[in-house]
């Protein structure tokens, strides 16, 4: 390799599997924002030989790069855990169809639910896709693995993914980079028994597979992506993912297994470890998923506790795990996030609390509504599951429900379930939150917004002329801060014989950094109802004497507070 | 100076007040050094004023990214209450760094750059070298004032060092 082109830099999990995925000639890439994986999608934006995009949603990312990767280009897929279950659909038949330029699935965990609804362990998903699995342990791994993934990919005519998790994700080290190698795409060829799957050509193809992957898990039984390291021979531990590390930090001495490529499973290589080795601990997080297939090739192994399949692990529980502890599941003392001051959101949920609705809920900045004191929100599924869970509350509750969704979350999921609204009849009212950004992601564009992933401007999505042909009898724009007219629009709309949905129109703080001054209080008018603490804002504290007072460092003067307080102490400054 | 083993650098604090720019900071710092640096954080809702943390060690070579409790050589917390939850992550010979947040706080550029003034006074006790991380804050600071960042992770430096 070229030295001059060699630079260390210091990158994440993310970046570097991105770094080297580029370095292997990548040609398309999509993903939709969702932590931990956003980064990966960001970093290869930078570069203009990658076709990148933030796709409407995962379902759609997965079958344009599958596409590009039949029509010839190296093509990956990124998204997080949850991510992948809305492109399950594709990603269950792809490995029938097989690939043309590789093709690297990226599927970045959340064990500990940092960020996420669940923690699904997602290897179990590369088995029922039957697509071979690889767990790099660090972002070094994570640049390494992803060139073999492709090499994997089409030598086996297969989808290859590849398992983050967060703690590899986010970690960041020192990564020596190379220069790009391009990759000469194999032309495509009309092949209609592959890439047509009907039942004859399916069930074809589906013989192949099984074929496939038995020539797979040879190839795993001999791969150096699977290393023995025989030390100690009393005590020895069979792992894959960043657990290798915290038991080669807790047992220096000990031997190990590590598994870089966990599915197919190489059991002839666990059998000879196993008989090398005298006393064998299977460390793993979340599902037992290398235990499973010990136990199937009749291979004995201790593995972890039960009460450990919740939560991440982390160094300290390796020892705990050697001992055959159980975990005791203490509740988080960590500090609660809140919508930022000045935060659209918060002027809506206010307006929801007064009166009283119940609130379906869906995935972004807004579902914080949900926690005390504002507590406004009522459900959190999935993405769009706020505005399908409304209809099923709607056609049991009748009365006094809404549903609220953000704007990214609408485009990625909540469409087909208005237009379901519409089709069966329902009445009521949605609300989208329209910050105008993907924001707790990070602020990525999309679609609604008319930016690409570039910044480059592109055809805008009008929500408003897109819910009135979903079949909405009444679309009305909103700006969040006019909480009276807000307040008098949820009331005539959420139990009229009518399907309505009013877009909250008011951009994200962390977009628009614009400030106005803070409102004046009155310390002799405040009749300490605390009704302003109750918006839960960071600029506003109670003092040790019961005193309300203003952070003038925080408030950006959205005047929430001053237009909500009963005793007018609170008041607009001009 | 000797380089050690591992060491270990325990930041905490609140989403938005500065603590994963220290800790990149650190982090770039000591690979202008010639270490091997892992640094491990949880994105997401870092801007929302949640709890904050990085696990950031450095040595020959790290295997681990997380710290484990009772292991960290250094506490840097930008918030006094998050200092208290998370103490026994600090080990038992290791230093807590909380007395220079009260001291930034008094000071008012101390308040202003508190990341910066806290990393100054980490500084002190670190086995890496001041033009290291100086060319760690330019890359950090380059167009965000960085004549004043450098000026408070300075002063800082300097009032440890002179204890």
């Amino acid at each position: 390799m070229n030295e001059k082109a060699q630079r260390t830099v210091f990158l994440s999990g993310d970046e570097a599997l991105a770094q080297g995925a580029f370095e292997a000639g990548l040609g398309f890439a999509s993903s939709y924002p969702g932590t931990p994986a956003t980064e990966i999608l960001e970093y290869l934006a930078k570069f203009p030989e990658v076709s990148a995009q933030w796709s409407v949603n995962e379902k759609v990312a997965f079958e344009v790069a599958l596409g590009a990767s039949i029509a010839g280009a190296r093509s990956l897929y990124a998204s997080k855990h949850v991510g992948l279950n809305v492109a399950m659909d594709p990603l269950m038949t792809s490995a029938y169809v097989g690939v043309g330029g590789g093709f690297v699935v990226v599927s970045a965990d959340d064990p500990g639910i940092h960020s996420s609804q669940n923690e699904q362990d997602n290897r179990l998903l590369a088995r029922v896709a039957k697509i071979p699995l690889l767990e790099p342990s660090s972002p070094q791994e994570a640049y390494f693995f992803v060139k073999k993934a492709f090499l994997i990919s089409e030598k086996f005519d297969t989808p290859v993914m590849i398992r983050l998790t967060t703690r590899i994700a986010h970690t960041k080290e020192n990564i020596l980079t190379g220069i790009r190698k391009e990759f000469s795409c194999p032309e495509f060829k009309i092949n209609i028994p592959k890439y047509v799957m009907v039942p004859k050509n399916a069930f074809q193809r589906h013989i192949e597979l099984e074929k496939k992957l038995l020539k797979l898990k040879a190839y795993s039984e001999k791969s150096l992506l699977n290393k023995t390291e025989i030390n100690d021979r009393k005590i020895g531990f069979i792992t894959s993912g960043v657990t290798y590390l915290y038991a080669k930090e807790t047992y220096p001495k000990a031997s190990f297994l590590k598994l870089g490529m966990s599915f197919p499973f190489p059991a002839e290589l666990a059998r000879d470890f196993a008989g090398k080795v005298k006393n064998i601990f299977v460390i793993e997080e979340l599902e037992p998923f290398l235990e499973e297939q010990l136990l199937m090739a009749g291979i004995k192994a201790k593995a972890k506790d039960p009460s450990l399949r919740v939560g991440e692990l982390r160094p300290e529980d390796i020892p705990e795990i050697v001992k055959g502890k159980k975990r005791i599941h203490a509740p988080a003392t960590s500090r609660k996030p809140v919508m930022c001051p000045g935060c659209p959101h918060r002027s809506v949920f206010s307006v929801l609390k007064k009166l009283r609705l119940t609130v379906t809920g869906d995935i972004g900045c807004y579902t914080l509504g949900a926690l005390a004191p504002m507590q406004a929100l009522h459900t959190c599924l999935c993405m769009g599951g706020g505005i399908t869970l409304f209809e099923g509350f709607k056609k049991v509750l009748g009365r006094n429900v809404v549903g609220v969704i953000g704007d990214s979350t609408f485009v990625h999921s909540g469409i087909t379930g208005l237009i379901n609204l519409a089709y069966n009849r329902t009445r009521g009212l949605v609300i989208i939150l329209d910050n105008s950004t993907t924001a707790m992601t990070g602020n990525q564009p999309h679609p609604g917004v008319g930016i690409t992933i570039n910044g480059e401007p592109t055809k805008k999505l009008v929500l408003e002329d897109l819910c009135r042909s979903c079949g909405a009898d009444n679309v009305d724009v909103i700006g969040a801060y006019r909480i009276k007219d807000l307040e008098e629009l949820i009331s005539s709309r959420v139990n009229a014989d009518s399907l309505s949905v009013i877009i909250v129109r008011t951009p994200c703080r962390l977009i628009e950094r614009t400030r106005a001054p803070s409102p004046a209080l009155d310390q002799a008018k405040c009749k300490k109802c605390y009704l302003c603490l109750g918006l839960d804002c960071p600029a506003l504290r109670k003092d040790e004497f019961g005193l309300v007072k203003i952070n003038g460092k925080f408030c950006v003067g959205c005047n929430l507070c001053a237009n909500i307080c009963p005793a007018k102490a609170l008041t607009k400054n001009e | 100076m000797n380089k050690p083993d591992i060491i270990n650098v325990f930041f905490c604090g609140t989403g938005g007040q500065g603590v994963l720019t220290a800790a990149e900071i650190l982090g770039q710092a000591a690979i202008l050094e010639g270490f091997h640096v892992k640094k491990s954080e949880v994105h997401g809702m870092a801007q929302r004023g949640g709890s904050v943390e990085s696990h950031l060690r450095f040595g020959k070579k790290v295997f681990s990214p997380l710290i484990s409790k009772g292991k960290a050589d250094y506490l840097v917390a930008f918030h006094k209450e998050e200092a208290l939850r998370l103490k026994d992550y600090l080990g038992s010979k290791g230093s807590d760094l909380t007395v220079y947040l009260e001291k930034a706080l008094h000071l008012e550029e101390g308040a202003r750059y508190l990341n910066t003034y806290l990393l100054g006074a980490l500084s002190a006790y670190l086995p890496i070298k001041e033009k290291n991380w100086l060319a760690a804050l330019e890359a950090a600071f380059f167009n965000k004032n960085l004549k004043e960042n450098i000026a408070v992770f300075q002063k800082a430096r300097k009032e440890v060092m002179s204890r």
